[in-house]
């Protein structure tokens, strides 16, 4: 079989081999960084657990929640987790649609942050309910009419397409990990092949997988809409100020690829320092999501002057209150640092080259999506310290919200269940897809087929 | 290059590895744990007091009477309204002297909490050149009830008689009913309700909403259990300055809890001028207010 190679195959051979090397080395080599990375999550995870357990016991009230702002901290992290998830299934598959190759090694990278996230979302979502033992409630006795209802219905619908574009493009991935025993030859190794339905590569099985994987990246645009403007709907859908405007949907889906888009190029920058992807993941791809970071940030930013300045305009009674405490009140530090700081400012940096350098871009983006995080607060909060009528009657503290520390320790632990989905993720696959870099590169189907290096 | 890969397919070496790193995901769990200890060194619970002794006594005969009372069926009659009623409270602003009473009957009857309001008295102005005036905030019964709308669950639901009620074995906690009502009426169980122990073997009743159950939301009623047996709401009767009239507004006739007069609704509401709480929502309350201050 060896014999009948030419000059270019043997190239592309080693080429391949090289490139099998480099891409799986992590899931395989003991690395010190990542190990201690995963044992810092896991001990958030155990921090968060504890005081979860301690809320079950005690009810919601040991978190800083009361009658007035009966939504805190766990409602604004569910929406910076729906939030994030948006930029996997759709800025990349928008790109592959657009033929923009260049996206390759990074599409399975944003799918891996959607599944993550969503995971998160699900639950923080049940950790801020009341009585989580009666979640079936919704299955039994759902209401159509409920926005919750919408939204548990298209989260979970782009959970399973998510969960599809991560695995399809995987599918020939596996086979070459399998071929190649790379997962080892015990159990782990049966349940890859399992996992690989049989796939050889032919060219009926890459035109039924072409096919499946380019209608779910035209289905997963439409569902990936309308998750955020959904979410945004738990919110317009009441008649608070604040929250009362047409405009939520798509000042929602706009800051969404905001804060997405900061985080995967942090976690691009780690899977390049911490797997050794330099290769793959160059500074072409941070040039070119820095650019793109900048269109989304002024597409957000867009729409928040239409949130701000069109209510602000006309000043009416309650929302004058909200606007009033934003701009110059209690939330004014939060509310200027996350527009000027997280918007403005860094849109302005991103237009010079030098700063979209991986290093200093992944420093802008970490600002940007803190600034996403404090404006998924600034979202959520201030429209209920401010209701229509006056806080009487109630303990002083009840006209102000912050976080306690039970109540912190388990939003900290819900980042760290995503960020630890991610992680493992991250881990166990090649996290730039093998086949499909190796079809980029024009290495034919026998060379990625071979068993043996 | 084969060298390299040979090394890395080394599994004996990538198990004592991986046992190692168990062994140290588990630390890592038992020091969470410890380090959770640590920064929990307050109490979270709130510190209630024991108002319980002295309803000790009280408590038994309270719970048979009510299991004995009470009938087996009621909450899901709950779930329809009284037949030919449409409920309606008027509120005299010009007669509220800020006497609370109607707060107090409320609280004792469904067993709230200090910071628990079904009934909340607001001291209003209107601007800042006007004078101030009391203001009892009940729910307002809309009908066209923004927190009925976004139940997830149908927990809370509104009634053919106007009323809108919240099964507190049907809620899932989620709040959302809160966020969504502009007048700020319902309330939360943050924690174990108020004499929890009491409570504990009383059936529950939706319209009397007690029971109260941690982690669900609670609400004003209208008195839903008086106005089943012909009587008037607790608040309405509590009230020692005939601030309340409270009727159908089928037969367009409401009666005073303090005196017992009844009057005609659409004259009483129309003579005075009567105004609903932020009539400009369209959430079209069941409450109607006569302004603070008239001439007659």
């Amino acid at each position: 079989m060896e014999t009948t190679f030419t000059g270019l195959q043997q190239q592309q051979k080693i080429d391949f081999d090289k490139m099998v090397t480099a891409l799986t080395v992590v899931s395989r080599r003991k690395n010190k960084i990542l190990e201690y990375w995963i044992l810092f999550l896991v001990f958030c995870v155990g921090v968060g657990v504890y005081f979860y357990i301690k809320q079950l016991q005690t009810g919601l009230g040991i978190t800083g929640m009361r009658d007035i702002v009966s939504w805190g901290l766990y409602i604004s992290t569910f929406v910076l987790f729906i939030a994030i998830s948006l930029i996997g299934s759709l800025t990349l598959a928008i790109l592959k649609l657009l033929n923009q190759h260049w996206a390759t090694p990074i599409t399975r990278l944003g799918e891996i942050v959607a599944v993550g996230s969503l995971i998160g979302a699900l639950l923080i979502i049940v950790v801020d309910m009341g009585r989580p033992e009666r979640l079936w409630h919704i299955f039994v006795y759902g209401r159509l009419q409920s926005p919750i209802v919408w939204d548990i219905i298209v989260v979970n619908t782009y959970l399973i397409i998510s969960l599809l574009l991560y695995y399809l493009p995987l599918i020939p991935d596996l086979h070459i990990l399998h071929r190649r025993n790379l997962m080892g030859r015990g159990f782990k190794a049966k349940i890859i092949k399992f996992l690989t339905f049989g796939w050889q590569g032919t060219e009926e099985q890459n035109i039924t997988l072409h096919k499946a994987l380019h209608a779910l990246m035209i289905i997963v645009i439409p569902v990936a809409l309308s998750i955020h403007t959904v979410t945004a709907w738990l919110f317009a859908n009441t008649l608070r100020p604040g929250w009362d405007s047409t405009n939520f949907g798509p000042y929602f889906v706009s800051g969404a690829f905001v804060a997405g888009a900061a985080l995967m190029i942090i976690l691009i920058y780690g899977a390049r320092k911490v797997f050794l992807l330099h290769d793959y993941l160059r500074p072409l791809h941070f040039d070119r999501l820095g650019k793109l970071l900048v269109l989304l940030m002024l597409v957000y930013l867009y729409f928040n002057i239409n949130e701000y300045l069109v209510p602000a305009y006309k000043m009416r009674e309650h929302e004058k209150h909200l606007l009033d405490s934003l701009f110059t009140g209690e939330f004014a530090y939060l509310f200027w640092f996350s527009q000027f700081g997280g918007l403005i400012l860094p849109t302005f940096l991103l237009i010079f080259k030098p700063l979209r350098k991986p290093l200093p871009l992944t420093i802008i983006s970490f600002i940007v999506l803190v600034a996403a995080m404090i404006k998924r607060y600034l979202i959520v909060i201030p429209t209920l310290t401010h209701p229509f009528l006056p806080i009487q009657n109630y303990p002083e503290y009840y006209k102000h919200y912050s976080p306690t520390l039970p109540e912190v320790s388990i939003t900290v632990g819900c980042m760290a269940v995503v960020l630890l989905v991610i992680t493992i993720l991250m881990k166990i696959f090649p996290v730039v897809p093998l086949y499909e870099t190796a079809k980029e590169k024009g290495i034919p189907q026998s060379i990625i087929n071979r068993t043996q290096p | 290059m084969s060298t390299e890969i040979c090394k890395l397919m080394s599994l004996n070496q990538d198990k004592t590895n991986r046992r190692a790193f168990f062994v140290k995901l588990g630390l890592a769990g038992i020091g969470s744990v410890l380090v959770s200890k640590w920064m929990d060194k307050t109490s979270w619970a709130p510190n209630m007091g024991s108002t319980a002794k002295h309803l000790i006594i009280a408590r038994d005969a309270y719970i048979n009477r009510i299991k004995n009372s009470l009938d087996p069926e009621i909450n899901v009659k709950a779930r329809q309204g009284l037949p030919g009623k449409k409920f309606v409270l008027v509120v005299d602003l010009s007669r509220c002297r800020n006497a609370r009473k109607c707060m107090e009957a409320c609280a004792a009857t469904h067993q709230l909490r200090p910071d628990q309001f079904h009934l909340n008295v607001l001291e209003m102005r209107d601007d800042e050149h006007t004078a101030p005036y009391y203001l009892p905030k009940h729910c307002q019964h809309c009908d066209n009830p923004p927190c009925v709308k976004v139940c997830p669950v149908e927990a809370t639901y509104k009634r053919t008689d106007g009323i809108v009620l919240i099964d507190n074995e049907r809620c899932i906690g989620c709040r959302y009913c809160i966020a969504a009502c502009p007048y700020s009426a319902r309330s939360f169980n943050w924690f174990d309700p108020k004499d929890a122990e009491l409570y504990k073997d009383v059936p529950y009743n939706v319209e009397r909403n007690v029971p109260q159950k941690k982690g669900t939301v609670t609400k004003c009623t209208f008195s839903a259990d008086c106005l089943r047996n012909g009587e008037l709401p607790y608040c309405v009767r509590a009230c020692p300055n005939g601030v309340y009239y409270f009727g159908n507004l089928y037969e367009d006739s409401v009666t005073n809890g303090t005196t017992g007069e009844t009057v005609k609704l659409s004259k009483l509401l129309e003579d005075n001028g009567a105004f609903q709480l932020l009539a400009e929502l369209g959430t079209k309350p069941s409450v109607y207010y006569l302004p603070p201050r008239r001439n007659n």
